[in-house]
């Protein structure tokens, strides 16, 4: 196991943020801030370093009322390799179920000497709320619908590692947008940093609206499909929809799912992105997603690197004025 | 016997149709005379710059006695009426248990004389237990002093129901105050389903929803002959649905918010709990259709829906957070800034909506100034700028999305029955 320090370079002036809650508000400079910084974990994460000691003494908590696996290990991993201790809280296994409020939840594990809360909720507005009511740093690990910054982060991430740039690239989020905190995150991100946002999927799930904030948006992925530098599949949420929005899953993939016949009429160099996890044959079909377009694995490497980056950054107010100071 | 004489107010009487710069005499609990110069033994009140007027009226109140005396009592909510200038106030029966007896009807009016601040009426169920099956006793309710009848909380769902419901209450000359919600449009619903709630990402409430709702009911009342009125509208769409109703015949009455001319969904960005009612706050096109509602009539009452929730409860994550603010002690307040101020309506037209028109509608002798009538006045003073502080509020709950907003126009003395019950 390696631990040797790496040459992060100062703290970039345009940083002042103690919470990560969205990516709607961010400027282009926040933005390029957290990538720059993302690309240099990622250097040494390649590089086969293990341990970035820059947060020992820091202690993460992950506060998740939602399930998820990636997220919350991603989470772990990218505080435990910069020498923070992190710790899980899951909703299940809580005092939730006895009737203590979620405000009253995160103060008591903030009082146990959590600096930095990493929460996924299935109420947007819930990372904000214990904003406004606890101390520590608070990170968006994905409100319901609403935003998962740091999954747009690392989508944006891996995008301009293999483009180099966002500047003037056609970027197409594909599927459940209605229910997607990855679609609303990306679409803030990207087009900030000044690409072409199409969000395309059936009408029940793309509402003709977001053309009113500069987005645009089809129902043919076929139509779309010749001009699309990216494509993000996104996945279907069965479990936060009532009522199917669309007849079957069949009829779903027939129109929207990224097969070997699609990828024939699409750019040759098209970049395939999905933030998972994917329902294989339902959003993609296992050829497409294996295959050389797909950046799906290098996805989930940056999701760490982006974390570390994150945590970095909104502790960088802890580390300026340390408590009792 | 006390009397009191209000010196050189402008007497706004619109069931009069009085606008005009007098003395008032108040004698034995009732309103004895105009422009009387002088008299003995007599309280005065100089009104000079300030405008006297019918106690106000708020139809659409949430007094949450019995049941959830936690967020507000029928002694705190009925001193939350006098410190916004309201005399009378009508509630509503989505309590614990629900208003769907004459005992709990009982138990209201009595409490409310033992507290003794405001006049407080009784809307009752439409149905037993407010569960949309069988119709509550309503006769007899109207014996013990119901004024109307509202499963409000919830809409009355069956349309059946709702049919006999305004057949039944037409032989008592009782309206039925319907929720207007199809519920099947607004499961999950935290806000209105527009461009805000797009961004957000929370449950939307479409306009539609309402819209069906009422267009359901004015069908009803059409049919039936009944009495319909429409409880807190707030979209474009069921303003024009009453409109044409009204213009045809129907017997169709309606009211609103301050909230909803006030607010609009882009409130909700903040994530703030306080900004989360049901009908939700919409954009401002439906906005403008409730002040042009207003404007030409299609809008009879100006109502707060006073809903008070205690502070734990609103604390929490949006969608676990229950809909509804409290409004008795800033309507008046947002009526003279939102409404008078920038010209959207006169005085006249304003108070009637909080006067006249709201006793009309739940049938009381109330809101008038003319001779003999209970001596139920407001003095307002139009002028005073005046923060609002949740701090000095007189509700046991604070839920307000305006705290800190600076408004124009307040209640200086409010007087029930003759006797002075606020003075500030």
């Amino acid at each position: 196991m390696s631990e040797h320090p790496i040459e992060l370079g100062p703290l970039p002036q345009c940083w002042k943020r103690r919470h990560l809650l969205g990516l709607e508000d961010l400027t282009a400079e926040e933005l390029t801030a957290v990538l720059d910084k993302a690309d240099l974990f990622k250097q040494a994460l390649v590089a086969g370093t293990r341990r970035v000691p820059l947060l020992s003494g820091i202690t993460n908590c992950n506060l998740f009322f939602e399930n998820s696996t990636r997220t919350r290990t991603s989470f772990s991993l990218a505080a435990r390799r910069l020498g923070a201790d992190s710790i899980d809280f899951s909703a299940s296994t809580s005092s939730l179920s006895k009737g203590e409020t979620v405000i009253d939840t995160a103060k008591n594990i903030e009082a146990m000497g959590a600096d930095v809360m990493v929460v996924r909720h299935r109420t947007p507005g819930t990372p904000h709320l214990l904003a406004q009511n606890l101390d520590c740093c608070v990170i968006n690990a994905g409100d319901g619908p609403h935003e998962h910054p740091t999954q747009g982060l690392l989508d944006i991430l891996t995008i301009r590692q293999r483009r180099g740039t966002l500047q003037g690239l056609t970027v197409a989020l594909v599927g459940d947008i209605a229910h997607s905190r990855t679609a609303r995150s990306n679409i803030w991100g990207l087009k900030t940093l000044g690409a072409h946002v199409i969000v395309c999927g059936p009408s029940t799930l793309v509402s003709p609206r977001w053309k009113e904030l500069d987005v645009e948006f089809s129902y043919s992925l076929d139509d779309i499909l010749p001009r699309v530098d990216v494509l993000n599949l996104l996945r279907i949420q069965f479990e936060r929809q009532h009522d199917r929005p669309f007849p079957s899953v069949r009829e779903y993939a027939h129109l929207y799912a990224m097969n070997r016949d699609r990828l024939a009429r699409a750019k040759d160099d098209i970049l395939i992105l999905a933030p998972g996890p994917i329902n294989r044959g339902v959003e993609v079909t296992p050829d497409v997603a294996d295959g050389p377009q797909s950046a799906i694995l290098e996805q989930v490497t940056n999701g760490v690197a982006v974390r570390m980056a994150v945590l970095w950054l909104v502790t960088s107010v802890l580390r300026a004025a340390p408590v009792g100071s | 016997m006390s009397k009191i004489l209000i010196q050189n107010g402008r007497v706004i009487d619109p069931s009069q149709k009085m606008d005009r710069v007098t003395n008032l005499l108040i004698e034995d609990g009732r309103i004895a005379a105009y422009d009387v110069a002088s008299a003995d033994d007599c309280e005065f009140i100089d009104a000079s710059g300030k405008i006297v007027a019918p106690g106000l009226i708020d139809i659409h109140v949430h007094l949450r006695d019995p049941g959830r005396e936690e967020d507000e009592t029928i002694e705190t909510g009925t001193a939350a009426a006098l410190a916004g200038g309201f005399t009378s106030i009508a509630c509503c029966p989505n309590t614990e248990p629900p208003i769907d007896s004459q005992g709990t009807v009982e138990y209201i009016k009595q409490k409310a004389a033992r507290a003794g601040n405001c006049n407080v009426y009784v809307i009752a169920c439409v149905s037993k237990n407010r569960e949309g099956k069988e119709l509550a006793e309503i006769g007899q309710l109207i014996e013990a002093g119901a004024v109307g009848f509202s499963d409000d909380g919830t809409p009355v769902y069956n349309a059946e129901l709702m049919r006999r419901a305004f057949e039944y209450c037409l032989m008592f000359g009782r309206p039925v105050m319907n929720h207007s919600e199809i519920l099947e449009l607004t499961r999950d619903g935290v806000m209105h389903e527009g461009l805000a709630q797009l961004v957000l990402g929370l449950g939307g409430i479409p306009a539609a929803a309402e819209d069906v709702m009422v267009s359901r009911d004015v069908a009803l009342a059409e049919a039936t002959g009944g009495w319909l009125h429409v409880m807190h509208v707030s979209s474009g769409g069921s303003i024009h649905i009453i409109r044409r109703a009204k213009k045809r015949g129907v017997r169709v009455t309606a009211e609103v918010t301050p909230h909803h001319f006030t607010l609009t969904d882009e409130c909700l960005r903040t994530f703030d709990s306080n900004f989360k009612m049901n009908p939700p706050l919409r954009g401002q096109g439906h906005v403008d259709a409730c002040i042009e509602g207003l404007q030409d009539g299609t809008i009879d009452c100006i109502v707060t829906d006073h809903a008070p929730h205690a502070k734990e409860k609103k604390m929490q994550e949006l969608d676990r957070a229950p809909f509804g603010i409290i409004g008795l002690e800033t309507a008046l307040g947002l009526v003279v800034t939102r409404l008078i101020e920038p010209g959207h309506l006169d005085w006249s037209q304003a108070l009637e909506k909080l006067t006249i028109n709201p006793a009309r509608v739940i049938g009381v002798e109330k809101g008038t100034l003319a001779i003999g009538a209970d001596a139920d006045v407001v003095v307002i003073d139009p002028h005073v700028e005046w923060t609002v502080d949740p701090a000095e509020f007189k509700s046991k709950s604070t839920n307000t999305p305006f705290a800190g907003w600076e408004l124009k126009g307040r209640a200086v003395k409010v007087i029930v029955g003759g006797r002075v019950k606020l003075s500030r």
